[in-house]
């Protein structure tokens, strides 16, 4: 498998990933994820594992880079100085924890350039989510409220993903991430605390964002058939299902703390059950934005493409300085 | 797993992030150290100075940082590489802060209500008093970006270590805090100048473009105007003419190390002796404001 | 070393942080640079994002030479940071749950 070159971390997996012998290790591997503790970068893992990984993180990492743009979108116009502040923060963040997830890929032997051209070639996907346009000033604030939100449900758990580098990068993501839901949230608060033409811009900004988000979960446990490996292998702590439930048992108490509804009219707490029934998403619509033909799909992936390629005489220039100035030490030494 | 089980590993989790986060960098112009900053602002106008100079410096100031700001906002998402979204995200957001701080002391002294905001946001390109290099847009051509943000720090750099000691205490104090930011700015730029300048034969052609592409832009920022001169002399301001020999000196320097050749063009004109300082512009601010005013201004008594 | 052909990539570095005097420098993570010096500067962007006062040792992965396949590494050290990107700046009803 290509993803599986040499490794760029210096720590090289040494270990055969096949052949004989990898019974003991694959004993070690599974009762070392039993125990809840963290595979390392060295340690031996299945192929499987490590393929799924690399895919998991990568798609993580692509996200958090083509999502900068929705936002990025609105830094230049943000309507008060503190909220150009604010954005302008959570955007670098967001850079930043694309540069965390594709270091973490990186451990597996994958390297990042390569991942950032199968994502230009869109060979490799990112949330469904970014595929939709940013459209108000209240898509900043919903994008962090519900979008982000959506995200923490899912990443939280990753924290105790089997691992080891992939569970460090979460841990500091998270902690970033909770800060962009709550600005979200309080840009929402403001705005409906404000004039009627904003309440009527976040309540249309709502009504647009509350499928995509939900959808942002995947697709219903009974249509996503890698999820239980994905959980024996310690990747994943719960079902798809399990995290949408549990975001709109969360989402509906804080919509209703802002004065907005929410476009189900299935919405209704269940007490039998403790939790709210809601309505299906549009799966067909997932599964077109997915497959690339969602609102903004190609506006994403050129912009990025576009981004990468007219870096490429920079990064070229910095490497044949840095060359440069090696190779004059390199003399000096001699001399 | 029980679903309230799940639900306490996501609150320890929650709890263990919380515990790991460290606490406000007083350094930063709007983390706490904006509190202190805050009070500062309302401070009264030194003895001496005239309230109008002083308001119409800080709008200098301000507007430098606030627009110059903005034209590096333009890269989010448009970076060479992810390390450097996050160096000129950086740069932006310590100039924005910069400009907070100098236009919350321009409205207050002017004393008609106007705060950050609507300074920002409700001015003219005629009422901003930046100077034509920070409204100077590149294009996403990145040796242009790094040409003019080695010259605009050089400069600003030159100015706010003269500021430290100035008798305004807001001023001085975003000096203070500003030269730390514009050390570290116009060490970025200085580096990049010399990656760019010795690194390819294409790099260099680049950014050697990129210098004469700002170069016109440079003699005005040695141009002293009517109210720094009165400043100066009430011990506000800096004379940026006084600045030249030491930004000369940084850039013959850089331009050595780079294999670069001072550009050799005229400096852009002024309108009737009027420049930037006197609200006289480029074409290039009027959209730098359209855009960056548009949403403010299509909500008026909107909160945000 | 000498590599006839330019790499399509920055090399990786490694990216070391002592929080505080009295700490060791701990491993925070990892990024790409042409050379050390871009290295050292983005480590303090993205890494510290620029808290100063703190240290910062960068290395070339590929220089690393590593020994005990059960290797524990330590988590991400706590940074100082501007005030927004903290939780607590944001003022939210107590009554708002979950946030």
């Amino acid at each position: 498998m290509a993803d599986t070159g040499t490794p760029a971390t210096g720590t090289p997996d040494t270990a055969p990933h096949t052949g004989p012998g990898t019974g003991a290790l694959e004993a070690g591997f599974d009762a070392t994820v039993a125990a809840d503790r963290r595979i390392e970068p060295r340690d031996w893992m299945p192929e499987g594992y490590r393929r799924t990984l690399i895919r998991q993180i990568a798609q993580h990492a692509h996200s958090e880079i083509i999502g900068m743009q929705p936002e990025g979108n609105w830094i230049l116009r943000a309507p008060s100085l503190r909220r150009k502040a604010i954005l302008l923060a959570k955007v670098q963040d967001e850079a930043g924890h694309g540069m965390y997830l594709y270091a973490a890929a990186e451990t597996l032997g994958v390297d990042r350039e390569d991942l950032t051209e199968r994502l230009i070639d869109s060979r490799q996907k990112y949330s469904s989510i970014f595929n939709y346009p940013a459209l108000s000033y209240a898509d900043i604030g919903v994008i962090g409220w519900l979008v982000d939100g959506a995200a923490i449900c899912n990443q939280v758990p990753l924290c105790r993903c089997s691992y080891g580098p992939y569970a460090r990068a979460m841990i500091r993501i998270c902690k970033e991430e909770s800060f962009h839901q709550r600005q979200g949230y309080e840009l929402l608060l403001a705005m409906v605390k404000g004039t009627d033409a904003q309440r009527t811009m976040v309540q249309e900004s709502v009504d647009r964002w509350w499928w995509p988000s939900l959808m942002m979960f995947g697709p219903p446990d009974g249509d996503s058939p890698n999820t239980r490996q994905s959980m024996a292998w310690g990747i994943k702590r719960h079902t798809n299902d399990e995290l949408r439930q549990r975001f709109v048992d969360m989402s509906v108490p804080q919509a209703a703390a802002l004065g907005v509804t929410l476009p189900d009219a299935d919405l209704r707490w269940n007490a039998e059950r403790g939790a709210h029934d809601y309505g299906e998403p549009d799966w067909a619509e997932f599964k077109a934005v997915v497959s690339g033909s969602g609102p903004a799909n190609a506006q994403r992936v050129a912009h990025r493409r576009r981004a990468h390629e007219n870096g490429a005489w920079v990064r070229e220039a910095a490497q044949a300085w840095a060359d440069k100035q090696a190779a004059r030490a390199a003399r000096k030494d001699a001399a | 797993m029980s679903p309230h089980a799940e639900e306490e590993d996501a609150t320890n989790a929650y709890q263990s992030l919380s515990e790991t986060t460290g606490h406000d960098d007083p350094r930063w112009a709007f983390g706490s150290g904006f509190e202190d900053v805050q009070a500062e602002i309302e401070a009264p106008v030194p003895d001496g100075v005239d309230a109008a100079d002083l308001a119409e410096y800080c709008l200098m100031l301000g507007d430098d940082a606030l627009v110059c700001s903005h034209r590096i906002s333009e890269w989010v998402s448009n970076a060479p590489e992810l390390e450097e979204e996050v160096a000129l995200a950086n740069t932006a957001l310590d100039l924005l802060g910069q400009a907070r701080v100098l236009l919350s002391r321009a409205g207050h002294v002017e004393g008609a209500g106007r705060d950050e905001d609507a300074l920002a946001y409700l001015r003219s390109d005629a009422e901003f008093r930046n100077v034509g290099l920070a409204e100077t847009g590149d294009d996403l051509d990145f040796g242009v970006a790094v040409a003019r943000l080695l010259v605009f720090s050089t400069w600003r750099l030159a100015l706010l270590s003269r500021l430290v000691g100035s008798r305004d205490p807001v001023v001085a104090a975003v000096a203070a805090k500003g030269v730390k930011e514009l050390t570290y700015h116009r060490d970025w730029a200085a580096r990049w100048t010399l990656r760019l300048g010795d690194g390819t034969d294409e790099s260099h052609r680049r950014m050697q473009a990129g210098l004469e592409e700002v170069w016109p832009h440079v003699e005005e920022l040695f141009r002293t105007s009517e109210v720094e001169h009165r400043l100066v002399t009430a011990g506000v301001a800096t004379d940026p003419a006084e600045t030249r020999g030491e930004v000369d000196a940084v850039l013959d320097q850089v331009f050595a190390a780079a294999t670069l050749t001072r550009p050799d063009r005229p400096g852009r004109g002024t309108l009737g002796g009027r420049g930037g300082r006197q609200g006289s512009h480029t074409e290039a601010l009027g959209l730098v404001l359209d855009r960056m005013q548009s949403l403010a201004r299509a909500h008026p008594g909107a909160s945000w | 070393m000498n590599e006839p052909t330019p790499r399509r990539t920055w090399p990786l570095y490694e990216v070391f942080v002592r929080g505080k005097r009295g700490l060791n420098h701990v491993h925070v993570g990892s990024l790409h640079a042409a050379d050390d010096e871009m290295a050292l500067h983005n480590a303090r962007d993205v890494y510290t994002r620029r808290n100063e006062g703190v240290s910062i040792w960068v290395v070339r992965a590929d220089l690393i030479t590593a020994s005990s396949p059960d290797e524990k590494d330590p988590f991400f050290a706590p940074s100082a940071d501007k005030v927004y990107r903290h939780p607590t700046f944001y003022a939210i009803p107590d009554e708002v749950p979950h946030l």
